[in-house]
């Protein structure tokens, strides 16, 4: 579930409170916002999608909090990967980050021609 | 995504549209966590036929080979007209591949296409109860603005509930918002829900995970307790693979490495779906070298079958102005018996939203809102209670309910005995629920999912006690056989009491006719 809003990235638009489908933020007026409702978290990683400045992570256990080293997580480069990888924003025209989700069907035949 | 096709396709009927969603229009729901790969088929007559018998084949004389028909003809004609808001892929061949699309963008595409149409969204506004009129014909609908602290209403000529199925809680991917809400208001309205028995559909992901996306275990190898390799067939129709898997499930935990797939596909895994390799990166796990535990994540009726029962072609169901689309009704007539994936599920999806959505626009046109005439609000459970309200743990009652739903022996195993066992919790659950769970306010929004998720297991289960054999999806421990004389749709109604049938496929044909 959800684990990080980074302050220092945060440029407190609101769109991770907009977005969220489990209604997980809550606004604050002239801050930024905050997790106030971790234990709705659904771990869908949209709100990192949606998220522009890259300041937020989600853990990957969906059932309970396992708090993170920020530190860690930023050295690691894990923070804005899933949106990158999207191809969102500033990733938008790098032909690295293309969808390719079309080539799924491949896979599968593939998958079933190796067998 | 159903909601998102009935309301570009009414407002493109020249329809006033409002579209509420309990979380946000473009992140919500188990598309926009996935990649639906449509059921898409050119107009060629032979590879439509083909298309049609292939299903047919695993539907076990409980669907319609004329609905699958206008199915495949709705997706194809509809899908493409989302150009210029999504990109479609081009294949190594340079075709552009329209069935095959990536939950986030395709959600976002439908979402500006829905704006650019002038529908007005409501974001983080849950519905909590329809509104009918005197005559019994749907009038509206209640809700909350829940990052507001209002209310809405919406009046209106038509009300088409696409709120998705019920996931039971089960943590699937992109499902806590699918609590089967739907279902409640409509068996509020006395209209009948079909094909509830089939709900044991699971799809395998990490064990700490919600990552429920199948293509990369393609290329899975298992290995029990002891680092034995077990032999568990691939995951496909019939899903024995699941079965097999959740049988050493419940001996023990099960491990798996995805080593096999090769280099080429890992490479472009990332860009395919990219949320895939989130739960291990992020847990420092390397899935092509490193053994994890898997689990089932159950799907309920996201891609089990059961659901909202359709009267007639346009999706209507048995109330006047009454509409369901996607997974909020049944794809019995196009899957019969056996989970109709990613692929059929979303063709119905956008099918039956578009038909809705047409149908509905038609309804305003020569009904309008009717908006002098009075209303009542029919919610029950979770608002009304029979008895003084009690403090109730909604927490505990939804994992109760999903203990039962969901766990392998009890759903994937059935007999007569262990359904009606589950039965009698979940029995007292509603209950409870029933007489003294009331939510004011925004507390409305749990104490209604509380009360769907408990009312849809009992549907679930009771439809599943009453078809007394095994037929595709619902398989009975206790009557292996598929007999003759359920080759029929089960249709279940009622809250308190649960009243259960058996329609002929005939009937059904003749009503819609």
């Amino acid at each position: 579930m959800i684990e990080l809003l980074l302050r220092d990235r945060c440029t407190g638009c609101n769109a991770c409170v907009e977005t969220c489908p489990t209604n997980v933020f809550d606004p604050v007026p002239g801050g930024f916002p905050v997790i106030a409702r971790q234990a709705d978290c659904q771990t869908c990683y949209m709100c990192e999608l949606y998220c522009a400045a890259d300041a937020l992570f989600v853990a990957s256990d969906c059932e309970r909090s396992e708090p993170v080293d920020e530190a860690q997580v930023v050295a690691a480069g894990l923070l804005g990967q899933f949106r990158r990888d999207h191809g969102w924003g500033e990733w938008a025209l790098d032909p690295r980050y293309r969808n390719q989700h079309w080539y799924m069907g491949e896979v599968f035949r593939r998958a079933r021609s190796d067998e | 995504m159903a909601a998102a096709w009935a309301a570009i396709s009414a407002a493109r009927a020249g329809a006033t549209v409002v579209i509420v969603d309990k979380g946000y229009v473009g992140t919500s729901g188990v598309t926009a966590v996935a990649g639906p790969g449509h059921w898409f088929v050119p107009p060629d007559p032979e590879r439509r036929a083909a298309a049609i018998s292939q299903r047919e084949a695993i539907a076990f004389g409980l669907a319609d080979t004329r609905w699958m028909a206008r199915v495949l003809d709705e997706t194809y004609r509809q899908l493409p007209t989302l150009e210029g808001h999504y990109e479609f892929g081009i294949n190594d061949a340079g075709i552009k591949m329209y069935g095959a699309v990536r939950g986030p963008e395709y959600m976002r595409a439908l979402r500006q296409l829905a704006e650019s149409l002038g529908v007005r969204i409501l974001d983080q506004s849950p519905a909590i109860e329809l509104l009918l009129h005197a005559d019994g014909s749907v009038a509206g609908a209640r809700g909350v603005r829940r990052q507001k602290g209002e209310e809405w209403t919406a009046r209106a000529a038509g009300v088409i509930l696409a709120t998705g199925g019920c996931a039971f809680a089960s943590r699937l991917l992109g499902s806590q918002t699918n609590t089967g809400d739907g279902y409640l208001m409509a068996a509020e309205a006395g209209v009948e829900l079909s094909g509830m028995e089939f709900t044991s559909q699971y799809v395998i992901a990490p064990a700490f995970s919600t990552m429920g996306r199948s293509m990369s275990y393609a290329y899975a190898t298992y290995y029990g307790a002891d680092q034995q390799k077990l032999d568990i067939p691939a995951f496909g129709p019939g899903e024995e693979g699941i079965r097999v898997l959740a049988r050493h499930l419940l001996r023990g935990p099960v491990h798996c490495d995805l080593a096999r797939m090769p280099q080429d596909i890992r490479d472009r895994l990332p860009y395919i779906s990219p949320n895939v390799m989130l739960p291990f990166v992020r847990r420092g796990i390397d899935p092509f070298r490193d053994k994890f535990p898997v689990t089932l994540l159950a799907e309920g009726t996201v891609r089990g079958m059961g659901g909202i029962r359709i009267s007639d072609d346009d999706c209507q169901t048995s109330v006047r102005g009454l509409f369901a689309a996607g997974d909020a009704a049944s794809r019995e007539l196009v899957t019969g018996a056996s989970s109709g994936g990613g692929s059929v599920n979303s063709a119905w999806a956008l099918s039956s939203g578009c038909w809705s959505g047409q149908a509905a626009s038609r309804l305003a046109r020569t009904e309008g809102t009717r908006s002098k005439d009075s209303v009542h609000a029919i919610g029950e459970a979770g608002l009304r209670p029979r008895h003084p309200a009690v403090a109730l743990d909604t927490a505990r009652v939804i994992a109760a309910a999903r203990a039962e739903a969901t766990h392998y022996d009890k759903n994937l195993f059935r007999s007569g005995e262990k359904l009606a066992r589950s039965l009698i919790v979940l029995g007292d659950l509603w209950q409870a629920v029933r007489d003294r769970l009331q939510g004011d306010g925004l507390a409305a929004v749990r104490a209604r999912e509380t009360a769907a998720i408990a009312a849809s297991a009992r549907w679930s289960y009771t439809a599943a006690l009453n078809r007394r054999e095994t037929r595709g999806l619902h398989r009975r421990e206790d009557q292996r056989s598929m007999l003759p004389q359920f080759e029929r749709r089960q249709l279940v109604s009622g809250l308190d009491r649960i009243r259960s049938s058996f329609e002929s496929t005939s009937q059904l044909l003749d009503s819609v006719a």
